[in-house]
């Protein structure tokens, strides 16, 4: 009888077993494949190497900072919307939430195509601007349209985990600071702050690893002019149809963001952050 | 006795529609254990809710040692509350737990150390100092939220249901320790539940609460001996309830017949409410009782036995020691003085309700 379970649940599996073997394991391979061998397909470690070059390491850097000002942006814009959030009825908080979750319903290629026209030198906001006689708004293809881009992409990734951790708090702590003598600073840095790290932590990564990887929101905000690590390695796979040195460089990213879960893992004791 | 320390003035609260508390006037005494009992919705976690400051009422005012507060934050007050889901903050340590108030008023390392000695002692956890709440059981759980109030001296303790969650057992043994705690303490208790034992037990006064509405104040032997209405004399223990008629002075028509009891003062053939207590019926040879009847349940209890005794159209229901079989006819006998007459209630309020336990 047991043993039959057991088979059954083993069946029940291979669906999952086949995906994941053919859709991560074996690409993952493959990325490691190309990225350890030359054309002839001698192993090398001359692909990982290429992100040294002075350009590639310019756009590594400019893609970790880009990624960690938008990350911080959304977290500073969401935090406290979701304070407010979780203090509201249910039915309001969710309604509200929805709202701000709806973006991500559409597709992110075309919301990000909007923000280039809007931004556009002749876009929609500079005509009304200069109807208004303002100084026209000339950010398209600047690093600065780069970030409003990976905002407005990935703040609901930041807003929901927060919302979630801090809805789930039982509003019994919060009154039980109270009781114990906390004024309402003394109650969010002791108690609520503390409570939501592992939302922080999911929020956090959901938006700087996604934000670090991009290429398609540098390329159409930031015209060709920037290049991000992502771009990089876009290129590398379609202009330059070189696999080896785009798996190479993949590589390395990988392993930044290996990295920096591994230091997030670090202060999320409860697991909550590695959800993406 | 001792002084008023606080003090609970025509106090009402309403959410929408929804009245919650009726105009109270309570107060409570210096080194009192008070509890407020009644079922759920009465309004009692409300107006402890209003004492500890998480809710302000709609009227009325909160005094408490002379001082108006009720419009004090709760970190102002001197008062500490005991949450039913003990509210431990899971991010610390069990002796953070115990230190989060005294941190917050600034006391010195070594002060907050004897107190979390102390207070772990106290509720009998020593050496629980660096674990988690969550590794904690329910009831060693609720102590610590006990320990966690009281080292910031508060002149009141308020606890919601705290035992709400335990086991019988458990339920009783912290029953004996709150008894011992408040003891020692010397401090006032002021204790919410739905659970009579739990109040006659331990208290000192009994408040019971109906609907937004106190129903009887008074020590637990009164509440249980001398329920004012039917609505205590039912939801404190068991008991036989009947619209009876009081026909005279000291006599009184239960179901047809005449008993004699002690009450006076109710008039000449007015309708009244008569309460019995199952223990207080005494069952005898038919021919000796003032109202014959058939038993129709019986059930072993461990110290008496419980029967259903049908007799003029209203199953008594009786504990005895004395044990007699299902169909035995019976007389039933009442003693005056274990007749409790209650007047009519003159609002719906006051309605015995059916208490779903």
């Amino acid at each position: 009888m047991k043993n039959k379970d057991r088979k059954v649940k083993r069946l029940l599996a291979g669906p999952y077993v086949i995906w994941a073997v053919g859709f991560i394991i074996i690409p993952l391979l493959m990325i490691f494949y190309y990225g350890l061998t030359d054309k002839e397909g001698y192993f090398t470690f001359i692909n990982l190497a290429k992100i040294t070059t002075p350009e590639n390491l310019k756009s590594l850097g400019l893609a970790l900072l880009l990624s960690l000002i938008s990350t911080v942006i959304c977290l500073i814009l969401a935090y406290p919307l979701c304070m407010v959030l979780s203090n509201l009825k249910v039915n309001k908080s969710s309604f509200i939430v929805l709202i701000f979750i709806l973006p991500m319903w559409m597709n992110f290629l075309l919301r990000t195509l909007a923000w280039q026209n809007l931004l556009e030198r002749n876009g929609i906001i500079n005509i009304v601007l200069g109807f208004f006689h303002l100084p026209a708004l000339e950010i398209i293809n600047t690093p600065y349209a780069i970030i409003l881009g990976m905002v407005y992409d990935f703040l609901p990734f930041m807003v929901l985990p927060i919302y979630n951790v801090l809805s789930k708090i039982d509003k019994d702590l919060i009154a039980a600071a109270r009781d114990l003598g906390a004024n309402s600073v003394q109650t969010f840095l002791r108690i609520i702050l503390p409570l939501s790290v592992p939302g922080i932590i999911s929020g956090v990564t959901m938006v700087f690893v996604p934000a670090l990887t991009t290429f398609v929101i540098s390329d159409l905000l930031g015209g060709s002019k920037i290049l991000l690590i992502g771009n990089v390695i876009e290129q590398e796979f379609k202009q330059g149809s070189n696999w080896n040195a785009g798996s190479g460089m993949s590589l390395v990213l990988m392993i930044f963001i290996i990295f920096s879960m591994a230091l997030i893992a670090k202060y999320d004791k409860d697991g909550e952050g590695t959800a993406f | 006795m001792s002084n008023k320390l606080i003090d609970i003035v025509n106090v009402s609260k309403s959410y929408g529609e929804n009245l919650v508390l009726n105009d109270l006037n309570l107060y409570i005494r210096e080194n009192e254990f008070l509890t407020l009992l009644g079922p759920s919705g009465c309004g009692k976690t409300t107006l402890l809710r209003i004492l500890g400051g998480f809710e302000s009422p709609n009227t009325g005012k909160v005094i408490f040692d002379g001082i108006d507060i009720t419009e004090l934050a709760p970190n102002k007050r001197q008062l500490n509350t005991v949450f039913q889901k003990y509210a431990l903050f899971p991010n610390m340590t069990i002796a953070d737990n115990i230190a989060f108030g005294l941190k917050i008023k600034g006391k010195s390392k070594s002060y907050i150390e004897d107190k979390i000695r102390y207070a772990l002692k106290l509720v009998n956890l020593d050496g629980f100092d660096l674990r988690m709440p969550d590794s904690l059981s329910g009831g060693q759980q609720q102590r610590i939220a006990i320990a966690r109030a009281i080292v910031n001296e508060p002149k009141v303790l308020l606890l919601d249901e705290p035992l709400g969650a335990l086991d019988l057992k458990l339920r009783q043994d912290m029953q004996y320790e709150l008894i011992r705690l408040k003891n020692e303490l010397g401090i006032t208790f002021v204790y919410v539940t739905h659970d009579q034992e739990e109040a006659l037990t331990m208290s000192d006064t009994i408040v019971v609460m109906n609907q937004g509405n106190i129903q009887q104040i008074g020590t637990p032997e009164d509440i249980y001996n001398e329920p004012q209405n039917a609505f205590v004399a039912d939801f404190i223990g068991e008991s036989n309830i009947f619209s009876a008629i009081m026909v005279e002075d000291k006599l009184v028509k239960i179901q047809g017949v005449k008993f004699p009891c002690v009450d006076t003062g109710f008039g000449k053939n007015k309708p009244v409410d008569a309460v019995i207590r199952p223990e207080d019926v005494d069952l005898v040879k038919p021919k000796k009782g003032l109202m014959q009847g058939i038993v129709t349940s019986l059930i072993f209890k461990g110290v008496h036995y419980e029967m259903d005794v049908m007799a003029n159209g209203y199953e008594w229901l009786v504990h005895s020691t004395d044990m007699f079989p299902v169909g035995t006819e019976v007389g039933i006998k009442v003693d005056p003085f274990d007749i409790q007459i209650m007047k009519k209630p003159e609002s719906e309020d006051a309605e015995a309700v059916s208490i779903e336990e």
